[in-house]
């Protein structure tokens, strides 16, 4: 049998395996690499060592990651409260744009990783610094994408309902929300993707729970393959929600808009 | 009525369009013809509110406005259907927006629209997507919406540039009938003579810019027209060889 022929009976698309083929090869070599040169497992465990790890401390890994997770949440949850509106807010009004643009890339500006011991000293060692954390990071993505989908609509639809003597909440409810769906997701994927950054930074200043927490206790211990596996589960919930979002789009964007 | 007086519009010190009159009578059919770029679109924006006039007066049924925002129906040559509704939500827009249908009293918008989707060729397609449907049918369905306005008074920008030859024999017949079954009146911009000759009660026939209504003309042949006729030959050959006079004007 030929080789394309048997290509051709596999299940799946040569374009499906590069990545899982990738992924594999490097685990592979960090594998082979650790266990030839024996490093100690304190330096740099092998992936097996933290899958293990990840695996058989479950029961102690969850409560954090839970905490972790709860914080994401909300911080998602505080973020789209305040973006949507805000957003709606400025695009309805072109004046409060501009008098709140210079703000809006100043937050980012300030580096918010900085402000994390201060969030901790004025809010504690509780989630509400780590919620706030998140909520930073995510609110000025979501906040950027919304609006500028929102004023991506084609002027002639605009002309289209101002005829039809639309509102303006007839005109954002049917018309320009739903056109400024794609952009939101997509500012709202990177909003997520980066949401357990700012969870973590804020328990590495200062927590009593959560995965941030467990990574800084772990690394004092030279429980290296604790920290990895603690990696491992955060990077697996950041997966997740990535995943989520990309469901609940898929969900509720059935359309193609012709621009 | 529709009158327009003394109308002008510039930008960047040229002129678009100064001291233009315009009267479109109630039930009447007129149509703007005009090479591309004569400023007949800047006029309908005008009329539309999109811009403001510099200069000149609209008014409408007797009372003087800014512009017709709420008294004339519009379709242009992009369908503009939303993907995101069906053919039928689509249509009912003008009367979820609070415009249209309310004023219809009898009945439903539902109903009205369910009848003009039978009486335009769309029945089984009412839950359809736009996206799942040729060009001509989104435009039927455009022209369904336009009706649903409710409005006496409809203005038509190159509604059917955009479709093949044969799809808009089709639909040359439904405009007419906007006017012979609706009663509405029309005001139409277009730059196919041959169109204009087959929809027009009257025809003006519009200069480069700065622009101006240069010869009008009202074929007496009733509608539907047959094109063969030698009167609108004549008129088409007429127009021909005046625009081509023109060097200002490319296309026609």
């Amino acid at each position: 049998m030929s080789w394309t022929g048997f290509r051709e009976m596999l299940p799946v698309k040569r374009s499906d395996i590069i990545a899982p083929a990738i992924a594999l090869g490097i685990l592979g070599i960090w594998e082979a690499g650790v266990r030839l040169a024996d490093t100690p497992v304190f330096i740099l465990p092998q992936p097996s060592v933290i899958v293990a790890t990840a695996v058989t401390e479950a029961i102690l890994i969850w409560p954090h990651a839970l905490t972790t997770l709860a914080e994401i949440l909300l911080g998602i949850g505080l973020a789209l409260a305040t973006a949507i509106p805000l957003a709606i807010l400025m695009f309805a009004n072109p004046g409060l744009e501009k008098g709140l643009a210079p703000f809006l890339v100043a937050s980012q500006a300030v580096p918010v990783f900085a402000l994390a011991p201060l969030l901790v000293v004025w809010l504690g060692y509780g989630m509400a610094s780590k919620v706030f954390m998140a909520w930073i990071i995510i609110f000025f993505p979501v906040t950027i994408s919304l609006l500028s989908g929102l004023k991506s609509c084609d002027p002639e639809f605009r002309v289209l309902f101002r005829l039809m003597g639309a509102s303006f909440f007839q005109r954002l409810r049917l018309l320009y929300w739903p056109w400024a769906l794609p952009q939101f997701f997509s500012g709202l994927r990177v909003g997520v993707s980066v949401a357990t950054i700012g969870a973590v930074i804020g328990e590495w200043v200062g927590a009593q729970q959560g995965l941030g927490y467990l990574m800084i206790q772990s690394n004092a211990r030279l429980r290296t393959d604790m920290v990895f596996a603690a990696i491992l589960w955060l990077t697996l919930m950041g997966l997740a929600l990535w995943i989520l979002v990309g469901v609940i789009e898929k969900r509720t964007i059935t359309w193609k808009i012709d621009r | 009525m529709l009158k327009l007086n003394g109308a002008e519009k510039s930008f960047n010190h040229q002129t678009i369009f100064s001291a233009f009159d315009l009267a479109v009578a109630p039930g009447r059919f007129t149509v703007l013809v005009g090479p591309s770029g004569c400023g007949k679109s800047t006029l309908f924006d005008g009329l539309t509110g999109v811009t403001n006039l510099d200069r000149g007066t609209i008014s409408w049924q007797g009372r003087q406005m800014d512009s017709l925002r709420g008294h004339a129906a519009y379709m242009q040559q992009k369908d503009l259907l939303l993907p995101w509704f069906t053919l039928m939500e689509n249509s009912l827009l003008p009367a979820r927006t609070g415009s249209g249908a309310g004023k219809s009293g009898t009945s439903r918008p539902e109903e009205a629209a369910a009848r003009l989707f039978a009486r335009l060729g769309l029945s089984g397609y009412e839950n359809h997507y736009p996206g799942q449907v040729s060009g001509g049918m989104r435009q039927r369905c455009a022209l369904v919406r336009t009706l649903m306005f409710n409005r006496d008074l409809i203005l038509l920008d190159e509604p059917l540039s955009a479709l093949d030859a044969i799809t808009r024999r089709g639909l040359q017949a439904l405009l007419l009938m906007l006017q012979s079954e609706f009663g509405k009146t029309i005001l139409m911009i277009t730059h196919d003579i041959e169109e204009a000759l087959l929809l027009g009660d009257e025809i003006c026939l519009l200069s480069p810019m700065p622009m101006t209504v240069v010869e009008r003309f009202a074929p007496e042949q009733p509608k539907p027209r047959d094109f063969n006729h030698p009167e609108l030959i004549a008129v088409k050959r007429h127009v021909l060889d005046r625009l081509q006079g023109d060097a200002a004007c490319e296309t026609i």
